[in-house]
């Protein structure tokens, strides 16, 4: 979108003018200076401008006279003021003038970005009223989501329902599913994706920690901290917030997130300003919450404030007819990142692969592409550049072993552990059948 | 990608092995020979008593004139607070597809923020930053996929939420 947005500078300091002119052509925009207010209105006259970032002391006509001349001119300008100092009266003035904002020099960065950001979303969401009425949703950023599974389908199809809505949404999956890529999505395609998502990992955090994390700390809040801290909540204004792992926050901070949640605002520690923000959140757990509901390990009304949407991302070996695209899609990305040629990898291969449980689900399988290529030949790889660990050995139930296993436990069973009698019936002698429970380690259940 | 080489300069005390671990991050990243110097400047000559910190603009100006050269891109690496004289502060900066670039590991470090110090992180913040500049001098803007190195920041902890990598669509551009 920044390429369509144009900012002119007007500014009669060269210092200033040329800051900002570097910093937005950094940002992509379209950037044009003055040095004066006459300047300044008769490029506004003759080019099309959407931000205006005027200084509002200026020799000649000051930034004042210039907004309200603009406003006349072309009310749906953006003009934003810029002031050294804001005397309350000033600021006010210039809102009731018509400014979008004003910002005190020298500017935070933050502010800046954040201010910039809010005006080009007003001028992209008008300009997307304008002319894109009957076009069709293309889901941007998904390009790490592999799958053409009907249930990967399902999972981008809720992604872009509800990417347009401002729900919260708890995503569900076992681990290694790919949550995080989930919540990406969602983010990048909501009105809030020009402005931050902030990811926190909850379960990595102690209790303490994580309320600093989230809600930030005031300058001087402890030995040594020279500067204010944002935390997530903060970070995430106009923007997302992902918390993953929430199953694992503590009780005490189940209640304080709940308050957040309620009132979207928050104390730093150390603080007692009120801060606001406006953000949205989505949550990832591998754990059944609402069974946790029912044990009483996690509240129910923050259960049902964040489960307003449930996305749920099926396990890898419910989408195996997925495996192949996957393995293709890894191998591009590590050959790629290792500089290496794309390395080959055969149809048997795959096969095999995909007769595999993958517990780990996708992060597994991407673990095992990555190191095959790197012990691999460097041509191609085949099944023994693949370890494979005693867990992730296809279906337990459909293995040879384990057949051998339940059928003779359940022989056993039905002749009360006669020896004898079992042997019989399995058709073996007496020394194999010892010999099968030793291998399987079978015992007779106590009862 | 023309350029041959990148040089990295260290202006002020910065421990070797984390030089080296830096140069290891940023080869990683582009895949040409990056080369690491010293530079010796006095620093107070860009000192601004009012502010108390020191001027970006006159930093990048002698790194572009005196230490950097064509086919090769630059970037000074400080450890003392920059600003420019619109911003309260920045991180760094550079000449948009050009030479020269600088950036500061001074705002980077967590115990400036009251935090405990990690200097594995501190590694990753400060390679992000100088490969996001560098990025700028290879003619990169700035892109809104929340990993790419190229994803403007404003606030430290927020360059831990990019990647130390470009986003397709930027490396393409690279
Ligand atoms: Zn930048
Ligand atoms: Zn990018």
């Amino acid at each position: 979108m920044n390429n369509k947005i144009s900012i002119l500078i007007v500014d009669d300091e060269d210092s200033v003018r040329d800051s900002l002119f570097n910093w937005f052509i950094e940002d992509g925009y379209r950037v044009e200076c003055a040095e004066n207010a006459k300047i300044a209105l008769s490029k506004i006259e003759t080019d099309n401008f959407d931000i205006i970032l005027a200084d509002i002391k200026m020799p000649g006509m000051d930034g004042m006279e210039m907004l309200r001349r603009i406003k006349s001119l072309k009310n749906e300008l953006i003009v934003i003021i810029m002031t050294a100092f804001a005397t309350v009266d000033t600021a006010v003035q210039a809102l009731k003038d018509g400014a979008f904002d004003y910002i005190t020099k020298p500017f935070d960065p933050d502010d800046l970005s954040h201010l910039i950001r809010n005006a080009s979303k007003q001028i992209s969401l008008s300009k997307e009223n304008e002319i894109l009425k009957e076009r069709v949703v293309v889901l941007e950023n998904v390009e790490d989501i592999i799958g053409n599974s009907e249930s990967m389908k399902r999972v981008l199809h809720e992604v872009e329902n509800v990417s347009q809505s401002n729900s919260s949404v708890i995503i569900t999956g076992e681990s290694g599913t790919g949550k995080e890529l989930i919540a990406k999505a969602i983010h990048s395609n909501s009105s809030r994706k020009y402005f931050p998502l902030v990811s926190v990992h909850c379960g990595a955090l102690s209790e303490s920690l994580l309320e600093s994390e989230l809600f930030g700390h005031e300058k001087g809040a402890f030995t040594g901290a020279m500067y204010v801290r944002k935390g997530r909540f903060e970070m995430a204004d106009s923007g997302s917030i992902f918390l993953d792992e929430i199953s694992t926050i503590s009780t005490k901070m189940q209640v304080e997130l709940l308050r957040v949640l309620e009132t979207k605002s928050f104390v730093r520690v150390g603080g007692n300003k009120e801060i606001m923000s406006d953000f949205r959140v989505i949550c990832a757990t591998n754990k059944n919450l609402k069974q946790m509901v029912e044990e009483g390990t996690f509240r129910e009304d923050l259960f049902y404030r964040l489960n307003v949407v449930n996305i749920h991302i099926p396990p890898l070996r419910e989408r195996k007819e997925d495996i192949p695209l996957l393995v293709d899609y890894f191998i591009n990305k590590y050959c790629t990142a290792m500089n290496k040629p794309v390395v080959q990898i055969d149809v048997t291969t795959i096969k095999r692969l995909s007769e595999f449980e993958f517990p780990g689900n996708i992060r597994e399988l991407e673990n095992m592409i990555e190191r095959a290529i790197v012990v691999g030949n460097g041509k191609k790889i085949t099944l023994k550049d693949f370890i494979f660990e005693k867990k992730t050995i296809k279906s337990s139930k459909e293995s040879l072993d384990e057949q051998e296993r339940i059928h003779i436990t359940q022989i056993l069973n039905k002749y009360n552990w006669n020896i004898s009698r079992s042997a019989k019936a399995l058709q073996v002698d007496r020394v194999t059948l010892y010999n099968k429970i030793k291998k399987y380690n079978l015992k007779a259940s106590s009862k | 990608m023309s350029t041959k080489n990148i040089t990295l300069i260290s202006f002020g005390y910065f421990e070797q092995y984390f030089l080296k671990n830096i140069v290891k991050n940023i080869q990683q990243v582009f895949n040409i020979n990056v080369e690491l110097k010293e530079g010796h400047l006095d620093l107070s000559d860009y000192y601004n008593p009012a502010r108390r910190q020191y001027d970006a603009n006159k930093l990048l100006q002698e790194v572009n004139s005196n230490f950097s050269s064509i086919d090769n891109k630059t970037i000074g690496l400080f450890n003392v607070d920059l600003f420019i004289p619109i911003f309260t502060f920045i991180f760094g900066q550079a000449y948009l597809n050009n030479n020269s670039g600088i950036a500061s590991i001074y705002r980077l470090n967590n115990e400036r923020y009251g935090i405990e110090p990690d200097d594995n992180l501190l590694l990753e913040r400060f390679s992000k930053e100088i490969i996001h500049e560098l990025g700028h001098t290879f003619g990169l803007t700035h892109c809104h996929v929340t990993d790419c190195v190229m994803r403007s920041v404003s606030y430290v902890e927020d360059i831990d939420q990019k990647s130390t990598n470009f986003c397709p669509s930027c490396r393409n551009q690279l």
